[in-house]
């Protein structure tokens, strides 16, 4: 798959009914997620503020995500130095730092009357800011740098050292202090979670990762479409 | 008279009048300071050795010495690997060495100097490696300083969770082994990992 798409024209051919058709999905999704959201009972301890978790888990779980995926494009730029994967990367870090700021400010919000304050130095806290973070640092790299292929470059090396360095950081975040509640999903022994909070979880979750991917192939196809248009540009002046 | 341009000087400075400022920031009451003082001699640490990170790849960048290395019998990653081991010996020791000074003088107890001299002197190792990515990723661009600590900064956070850990462990009077061991390794994986993505970045920068 990734061999096919990896030529520019067919990625385009192919995104060109597939990002509308994902962003379908998402809408459809993120609908249904949003409906079973609000017809979920009160929880017996949060009352209505439990609400906030299927926005809140399903945006920190993509903000991992697409740092994955930012690695994952930049690796395919750095070994096989391909103009679309360049893009790929390019075209991700915004989106993955938008989840990431979702998530830290939801999670302030939903920390407000559970925890009685806005922000706690706890350990997935920290490490989701230090992530935020590495999103920053990549885009700012990026646009330090004014030639186009350099600056990808760069921003790709930089991406996978925060790759190898995220489950570090993670670690020693975890070593440093843990407050926060333990996994409540995905553990041994299944989940702890009624089905009535799991659905409409599972459907946000899906919602979200849709959206990514419809977004994601609409950013990459405007970077497709800005690349041809400076080459034109440059044409046009001889 | 020695001229003060030594960029250790200055970065023995910076590392002094940080931590200067920390009593004037949250009051001199010396229960309060030395409480927080282990911790801030290492966030200091972490700041000050961030300076003379814009000069360890730069110059030799603008007055084409790197392409000279690149073209030469040795291997980028092993003058990265010298160039990063340069940085801890001539940046981060004497760091290491004031480190304790300064850690004193906000309040710590005497019988951590012999711990907060060695966890700075292991971690200034991941300290000069990491930086030393942020560095060579930099070459070329707009903005250096301010990048390099845009981009090494979230990376430090491991040794300073175990450096100034160990520290407080060893004044809490529990285990301090285990987090000066992780220091040690972040240390070594650094210096191991470190210059390839150095040169990866130089060669980048050159190209």
């Amino acid at each position: 798959m990734f061999q096919a798409l990896a030529n520019p024209q067919r990625f385009m051919d192919f995104s060109r009914w597939a990002a509308p058709l994902v962003g379908i999905k998402a809408v459809i999704l993120i609908a249904i997620g949003l409906w079973l959201t609000f017809t979920a009972p009160e929880d017996y301890q949060q009352g209505d503020t439990v609400r906030m978790m299927f926005i809140h888990v399903p945006a920190a779980y993509m903000a991992m995500f697409c740092y994955a995926c930012l690695g994952g494009a930049s690796f395919m730029g750095l070994v096989f130095r391909h103009s679309l994967a360049d893009a790929a990367g390019r075209a991700c870090a915004p989106l993955g730092a938008g989840f990431t700021f979702l998530a830290l400010i939801t999670g302030s919000l939903w920390g407000r009357p559970m925890w009685g304050t806005w922000w706690v130095w706890d350990a997935r806290m920290t490490s989701v800011l230090v992530l935020f973070l590495l999103y920053i640092g990549y885009m700012a790299l990026q646009a330090a740098i004014d030639d186009e292929v350099k600056a990808a470059r760069a921003a790709s090396i930089l991406a996978l050292v925060g790759l190898i360095n995220l489950p570090i950081i993670k670690f020693s975040v975890d070593w440093w202090n843990t407050l926060h509640q333990p996994a409540s999903v995905f553990r041994a022994g299944g989940p702890t979670m009624p089905a009535a909070y799991l659905w409409p979880l599972a459907f946000m979750a899906l919602g979200y990762m849709a959206l990514f991917g419809s977004l994601w192939m609409v950013r990459v196809r405007s970077e497709v479409w800005r690349k041809r248009a400076n080459g034109l540009a440059l044409q046009a002046a001889g | 008279m020695p001229r003060i341009s030594a960029p250790i000087l200055l970065a023995l400075a910076f590392f002094v009048a940080t931590a200067t400022l920390l009593p004037l920031a949250v009051g001199a009451s010396s229960a309060r300071l030395s409480a927080v003082a282990p911790g801030s001699a290492w966030l200091a640490l972490a700041l000050a050795s961030l300076l003379s990170l814009e000069r360890l790849f730069e110059r030799d960048f603008e007055d084409g010495a790197l392409d000279m290395l690149a073209l030469g019998p040795v291997p980028l990653e092993m003058v990265a690997f010298a160039k990063g081991l340069a940085q801890w010996l001539a940046n981060g020791a004497p760091l290491a060495l004031a480190a304790p000074l300064v850690a004193v003088a906000l309040g710590a107890e005497l019988r951590l100097v012999p711990l907060i001299f060695i966890s700075a002197l292991i971690g200034g190792l991941g300290l000069a490696f990491t930086g030393g990515i942020g560095a060579a990723l930099s070459l070329g661009s707009k903005r250096g300083g301010v990048l390099i600590a845009v981009l090494v900064l979230p990376l430090f956070a491991p040794p300073v969770i175990f450096g100034a850990g160990a520290i407080e462990a060893f004044a809490g009077g529990l285990d301090w082994h285990p987090a000066l061991g992780l220091l040690s390794a972040y240390g070594l994986a650094a210096a191991a990992l470190g210059p390839f993505a150095m040169a990866a970045a130089c060669r980048n920068a050159l190209s």
